[in-house]
């Protein structure tokens, strides 16, 4: 690929040919707010939704720590209720919040923004995939209004147990899960398309897939992942689905139930096991590496430096997304496995190590010697660090098939998944909705209630979350809805399981606050001035703050360098844009430019 | 290798715009063919994981074949009709004969839903010899393979009727082409997924 040091002389630059696009125009307001092809609008769309409904989630958590903390003293909450607490929890957090937002609501807010696209190529197809996903969403929630409530299955879903008799939900509730999550990878799949194809075929000029910002490589290994893993828990759901209501056995094997024997016979569990988990591994890095990604960005452009080893980082995100396809079954070494499946699957598992550390050193050597601005978004950042390094290091144990059967079952693994992939993408969600909240509503955020926010969060996120590996290591069994007459387990167990409960009821208030924030700011926060964060990506830049239908003005921007332009000697600014043209950037409007100092790698 | 040569790149040693537009896109083709490459890849995905638990699910004990219904042969001959004439709408596009275009694109059309009545007919004929789905693990499957390759031609069928729309209305001709050469992509690729599914359950 060849590449011009463009000279002083920009006219030897070709004026951005700017295609006819055929832009879709809204005429109405119902058509411009509601059933809106702009993917702006969808991505907030995405958003709100997606954040409604991790309301409902949190919520749910706040019921089972009450019970957990308190037991016997909630006469409202009973065993089948935590049960369904548990497995709603678990499904609404991971895939119609997490998986909702970063793709779904950062992916359409940022994809073209930052890669100098007017909007994503298929817009048709991608509102409705918004609104495939909200029908999803409404047939998750229709499951708490029908007989016998949710299911109350676990996250899992393992059958046999997930569509038999004895488990919460079985009549009706299951069903709605697997139509709900069948839905869900269909209108994930229109979207996912547009992801993928906006981002390697729509670039503007210029913009090479080396010079993308690595928000979008993460967004976008991420989507190619998804596209790749979803149809395992599609089939998956839709044998399920068979299994419960025509009565098939892919999954049921022979079952006695009342001492009367069912028609299931001769299937196998631990196929649905390897199905959901075929997904279910790539799941957890379809909500990392955005946060990945995103975090990169936030990383430099508030620090003040380049993302050191762009080129790496890269590859690390290609990497791990590659590896994620064959360390499933570490999650099944309770189910039983030949010893050397074992050993296979804890190697590729320890492999995966490598490519994570070296991210948390290139993000770590970002901050080395950065002029370090301690905004929100740079308090989340290193937030997240922290955090994923001890989430992480949690899997290194569990990964291992000798350590991993004795704490498979006990609160530590909960304390690991919560920490690598609840709390650490969460703190990026935050400090990416912070940084990029004056660009979407062209104002600031209240600095005093985010400042409460992150550190009420970040603290209280280490007081749940480090006491639970503490009760794990006890011998405290997850999934349990009380712990009964169990002498190895000391009171204090007890005592420290409220302290959390409090703990978590204080940190889920907390979020009201953030909620609040973001409200009163879209309307009441003072006039941001543009560029607040002096961030060099195309989403900066754009003639209106907020994006303006079709993104950009007239033309569409010319890409001249990588996002990571700061600190350049002799420049007018500690920052160059992507797009500003090379004889602009010197102080002394000089047009022979130096190439940036080479980032040791 | 295009893609790695572009990921080898060192971003930062050089500023300026590309000489080649060209590598700025990374297929240098419609945004929809791409669009549709991709989707054919979650496609064998799903395809493919089936056949997988087929294959697991078939060596545990109490798999018993199941007898094919013999409608499936004249089925896969409609099939194979019908991506020959999409084919032939192609062919007829490329020498800008109308009608031939109009010939190929209806009988296309027409015999894929000639196809799906069969389909629906084998399922009939299987359920009435009692044959159910919930009596064998084959049966089953029999059932979960051919309804969603159907869902899978069903939606190729709206994208044909949307073709056949813009026939309708008159479009130029040079228009068309994209809409006529994906539907035949389309096409063959369930062509070859019906091949492969049907010989599985033939040959197990």
């Amino acid at each position: 690929m060849s590449t011009t040091t463009a000279p002083a002389d920009s006219d030897l630059v070709r004026p951005a040919e700017v295609e006819e696009v055929e832009l879709y125009h809204a005429k109405s307001f119902i058509t411009k707010y509601i059933f809106s092809q702009d993917a702006k609008v969808i991505a907030i769309q995405y958003s709100v939704t997606a954040t409604a409904i991790g309301f409902v989630g949190l919520v749910l958590s706040w019921l089972m720590r009450l019970q957990l903390g308190f037991p016997d003293f909630f006469s409202f909450i009973d065993a089948t209720d935590y049960y369904q607490f548990i497995t709603l929890h678990g499904m609404i957090m991971v895939i119609y919040l997490l998986t909702a937002l970063f793709l779904g609501g950062f992916g359409n807010y940022l994809i073209p923004l930052m890669i100098g696209a007017r909007d994503m190529v298929f817009p048709y197809v991608n509102m409705l995939s918004y609104w495939i996903y909200l029908l999803a969403v409404l047939v998750l929630l229709a499951s708490f209004f029908v007989p016998g409530g949710p299911t109350g299955a676990g996250w899992t879903l393992y059958p046999p147990q997930a569509i038999l008799s004895g488990t919460p939900g079985s009549e009706g509730g299951i069903i709605l899960m697997l139509v709900s999550l069948a839905l869900f990878i269909i209108g994930f799949t229109m979207g996912g398309l547009n992801y993928v194809v906006t981002v390697l075929q729509a670039r503007t000029r210029g913009m090479t897939l080396m010079r993308m910002p690595l928000s979008i490589w993460g967004i976008f290994v991420a989507t190619v992942l998804a596209l790749l893993a979803f149809p395992a828990l599609f089939v998956g759901a839709v044998m399920m689905t068979f299994d419960s209501l025509l009565g098939t056995s892919f999954f049921m094997p022979v079952i006695v139930e009342f001492n009367e024997q069912l028609e299931y016979g001769g299937g196998s569990p631990i196929l649905f096991q390897h199905l959901f988990w075929f997904f279910g591994h790539p799941e957890v890095y379809i909500v990392a590496l955005p946060a990945f990604g995103i975090v990169s960005d936030l990383i430099s452009v508030h620090s003040r430096r380049h993302i050191f080893g762009y080129r790496m980082m890269v590859w690390a995100l290609v990497g791990i997304g590659a590896l994620s396809f064959v360390v499933w079954a570490h999650h099944m070494y309770v189910s039983g496995m030949n010893p050397w499946f074992g050993f296979f699957f804890a190697t590729t598992t320890l492999i995966i190590a490598v490519p994570t550390a070296l991210k948390v050193y290139n993000w770590t050597l970002t901050l080395w010697k950065g002029n370090i601005r301690l905004t929100i978004p740079m308090l989340f950042s290193l937030a997240f660090i922290v955090t994923f390094v001890n989430g992480g290091i949690t899997g290194l144990f569990l990964g291992n098939v000798a350590v991993d059967v004795p704490l498979s079952d006990t609160m530590f693994v909960v304390a690991h998944f919560h920490m690598v992939m609840g709390v650490a993408p969460l703190l990026v969600v935050f400090g990416a909705i912070y940084h990029w909240f004056p660009l979407v509503t062209g104002r600031m955020f209240h600095q005093g209630m985010a400042q409460f926010h992150f550190w009420v969060t970040f603290i209280g996120a280490y007081l749940i979350f480090l006491p639970l590996h503490y009760l794990g290591f006890l011998g405290v069994p997850r999934r349990y809805f009380e712990m009964g007459d169990t002498s190895f387990i000391p009171e204090s167990a007890a005592t420290l399981n409220s302290f959390v409960t409090i703990v978590a009821l204080i940190v889920g208030f907390a979020q009201l606050v953030f909620i609040y924030n973001l409200a009163r700011s879209t309307t009441k926060g003072k006039i941001s001035e543009r560029n607040p964060w002096q961030a060099t990506t195309l989403e900066w830049q754009t003639p209106q703050v907020p994006p303006g239908h079709g993104n950009f003005g007239a033309e569409l921007p010319v890409v001249y360098r990588w996002a990571y332009e700061y600190g350049l000697p002799g420049a007018r600014d500690d920052f160059v844009p992507q797009n500003t043209p090379p004889d602009q950037v010197m102080a002394d409007g000089g047009g022979e430019v130096e190439p940036s100092p080479q980032p040791a790698e | 290798m295009k893609l790695f040569r572009m990921l080898s790149v060192k971003p930062w040693t050089a500023e300026g715009v590309l000489e080649n537009p060209d590598d700025e896109v990374a297929y240098n083709l419609p945004a929809e063919k791409v669009g549709l490459r991709i989707f054919l890849v979650v496609a064998t995905m799903i395809f493919s994981l089936i056949a997988a638990v087929y294959l697991a699910r078939m060596s545990l004990g109490d798999w018993r074949p199941l007898s094919d219904p013999w409608l499936l042969w004249p089925n896969t001959a409609l099939l194979i009709a019908s991506s020959a004439a999409l084919q032939w709408a192609i062919i007829s596009l490329r020498r800008g004969d109308k009608a031939g275009l109009k010939f190929g694109l209806v009988a296309g059309g027409v015999l894929a839903w000639a196809f799906l009545a069969g389909q629906l007919l084998a399922w009939q004929q299987l359920t009435s010899l009692g044959y159910f789905a919930d009596m064998n693990p084959s049966n089953a499957f029999f059932y979960l393979i051919t309804g969603l390759h159907g869902v899978h031609l069903l939606g190729g069928l709206v994208a044909w009727g949307r073709t056949m729309g813009k026939f309708r209305r008159g479009q130029d001709i040079a228009q068309l082409r994209l809409s006529v050469e994906l539907c035949t992509a389309y096409w063959h690729y369930l062509l070859v997924v019906w091949l492969i599914m049907f010989s599985l359950m033939l040959l197990t």
